[in-house]
């Protein structure tokens, strides 16, 4: 319960900071502390030391895995601050507003790492979902922010409208909103069993399915996002790109892995789908763009693809595996953003030469991208790993044929992340980037530091979720 | 009368929802189609509401079954306002800037 009632609070706290000062410097600071501070209560409640204890007639349930997850999203958001934090507060003249709709973000995040009725998650999904169409058109005078904004806007309120009917639909059918999951006599899944779910509830799920498939951005509700990250300013579609998506398939986790029983076959054909269009589109597209921006876009579509795995398999490797993909995912993507957001031009050009004119940026972009690519000694590599074994462990179906397709794409994926390295390392230009900060430079080697500390012994990271 | 009738009505308007917001143009009208979703589902939750107390009332005459239907209609008419205040705030945002809210507009971000 910290984690929710502190990141509402401090929210609260940053908007009445734009009162007090209008210095950007402070207001960051105040914000790096508010993360801070929210980071060690989420962390004392996940150690039982002290909790606000809050009735809520068992609609929210705070499990070992919930309260870890925000750890590391509070932490993850800290980096981001510490990256970013000049580009948001350059985005507008209001940059202690930025800040809390951030917080707002965090306490919808915190809500859905922990919701075990159909109402918290509704609630989680808008409080997480609204700030960020304002965070989207920050950027007032920009005509690509607005349009990226809007349609969000629409695109996001439509999802919302889907995910009520198949709300509805499964409250029509069940008679409550609580998550229960299906009785199993003696263990066993009787196929008559499973098949006596009422249709009303299958097209429910299948409704909230999709409509969450749209939060995380993967195919075939994936359109939306390569134009909204394009068009939203650098610094919050990096927040988007990698926190928010990760918060989106943790409810997908705590949905689905008590709710997929009910829809059985359906289920894995259904995700199955979903992971091949995923990869499929993000990755190839991916290959053609142009600009940066834009292919990280993709690679963000192909990434979900990936965590999509996690669904698929449903055991205990795949809930270690999403954690370790957040962290690599988070850190490797906002660490590109923050770089990027430095950077005169966005396309491939732009990047030429960047490792004679700025070397260790230069570096730091070669780890984020071999990062990503799942290259070992990274922890991008220990991430797929995860995923593929968790697949692998899931006995019949596709999972042979998943990890197949899910090993092409991930060499496909090195391609148009080398193509990146290839621009700085061996092209001849001159590469412009805006003067970088000593504690902006400090974040990137704390950055670098995590990514291969955690290549090499990803079990640090399960160690501390196990304790 | 029968839950069926609810259930068409409610259907029939969440899809003419769902219509208007492929077809038009007009960002407020899409809008406006949106929140037609929404009051489409309102309706269906009154109606399950009411469907579920009717199956236990006969019964029990003191219970409560039902009631999370109805309360959870005014946490979507609450969402619907917070959205509907920042949804208007990004058109009016837009119309300043372009001086129009066609949605056309939209498709200059593809390249």
């Amino acid at each position: 319960m910290n984690a929710i009632i502190i990141s509402a609070l401090m929210g609260v706290l940053m908007m009445f900071t734009s009162i007090i000062t209008s210095n950007k410097q402070v207001i960051k600071n105040v914000a790096l502390i508010a993360l801070l501070f929210l980071l060690v209560g989420n962390i004392v409640d996940t150690y039982n030391i002290f909790s606000i204890k809050v009735d809520t007639k068992g609609m929210l349930s705070f499990g070992k895995f919930g309260l870890y997850f925000n750890t590391l999203i509070i932490a993850a958001t800290t980096i981001f601050v510490l990256l970013s934090g000049n580009e948001i507060v350059k985005t507008g003249d209001y940059a202690a507003d930025y800040f809390a709709l951030i917080f707002f973000v965090l306490c919808g995040i915190a809500i859905l790492s922990s919701f075990n009725n159909l109402l918290m998650m509704f609630l989680g999904v808008e409080i997480m979902s609204i700030p960020l169409y304002i965070l989207t058109g920050s950027a007032k005078k920009n005509l690509k922010s607005n349009e990226a904004s809007l349609k969000y806007f629409l695109m996001g309120a439509f999802s919302t409208g889907i995910m009520l009917m198949g709300i509805a639909l499964m409250y029509g059918a069940t008679g409550s909103f609580g998550i229960q999951a299906i009785k199993l006599v003696d263990n066993e899944l009787s196929f008559t069993k499973v098949m006596q779910t009422p249709l009303l509830e299958v097209i429910g799920l299948l409704l909230v399915y999709a409509a969450m498939l749209f939060k995380v951005s993967a195919a075939p509700f994936h359109f939306w996002a390569p134009d909204v990250y394009d068009g939203a300013p650098s610094a919050f579609a990096s927040f988007m790109a990698t926190i928010v998506k990760a918060a989106g398939f943790i409810a997908l986790i705590n949905l689905f892995f008590l709710k997929a029983v009910e829809l059985h076959y359906l289920w894995k054909m259904v995700t199955v789908l979903v992971i091949i269009t995923t990869l499929i589109i993000g990755n190839i597209t991916a290959v053609f763009q142009q600009s940066v921006k834009r292919m990280l876009a993709y690679s963000s579509i192909a990434h979900a693809g990936f965590m999509m795995f996690a669904l698929y398999a449903q055991n205990d490797i795949a809930k270690e595996g999403i954690l370790i993909y957040t962290v690599a995912y988070s850190l490797a993507t906002i660490g590109l953003f923050a770089i990027l957001a430095k950077m005169d031009d966005y396309s491939l050009e732009g990047y030429n030469g960047m490792a004679k004119t700025q070397p260790l940026l230069a570096f730091a972009n070669a780890i984020f991208l071999l990062s990503l690519a799942g290259i070992p000694l990274t922890v991008g590599f220990f991430a797929k790993y995860y995923m593929l074994a968790a697949v692998l462990k899931f006995s019949g179906g596709f999972g042979l044929f998943l990890t197949i397709t899910g090993v092409v794409f991930a060499a496909v994926s090195v391609y148009y992340y080398f193509r990146v390295l290839q621009a700085m390392y061996f092209k001849e230009g001159d590469a412009k980037v805006a003067d970088v900060t000593v504690g902006f430079k400090l974040g990137l080697m704390l950055c670098i530091a995590a990514i291969i500390f955690f290549g090499i012994f990803p079990d640090v990271l399960l160690a501390w979720f196990y304790f | 009368m029968p839950i069926q009738y609810y259930i068409y009505l409610a259907l029939a308007l969440f899809c003419i929802g769902i219509v208007g917001v492929l077809t038009r143009r007009n960002a407020i009208i899409v809008f406006m189609c949106i929140e037609l979703m929404l009051n489409a589902v309102n309706l269906l939750l009154v109606a399950f509401s009411q469907m579920h107390q009717n199956a236990v009332y006969a019964t029990n005459k003191v219970t409560s079954a039902g009631i999370e239907g109805q309360l959870f209609v005014f946490f979507i008419m609450v969402v619907a306002a917070a959205e509907v205040s920042v949804g208007l705030a990004i058109i009016v945002m837009l119309y300043r800037n372009t001086r129009s809210v066609d949605i056309n507009f939209l498709n200059r971000l593809k390249n």
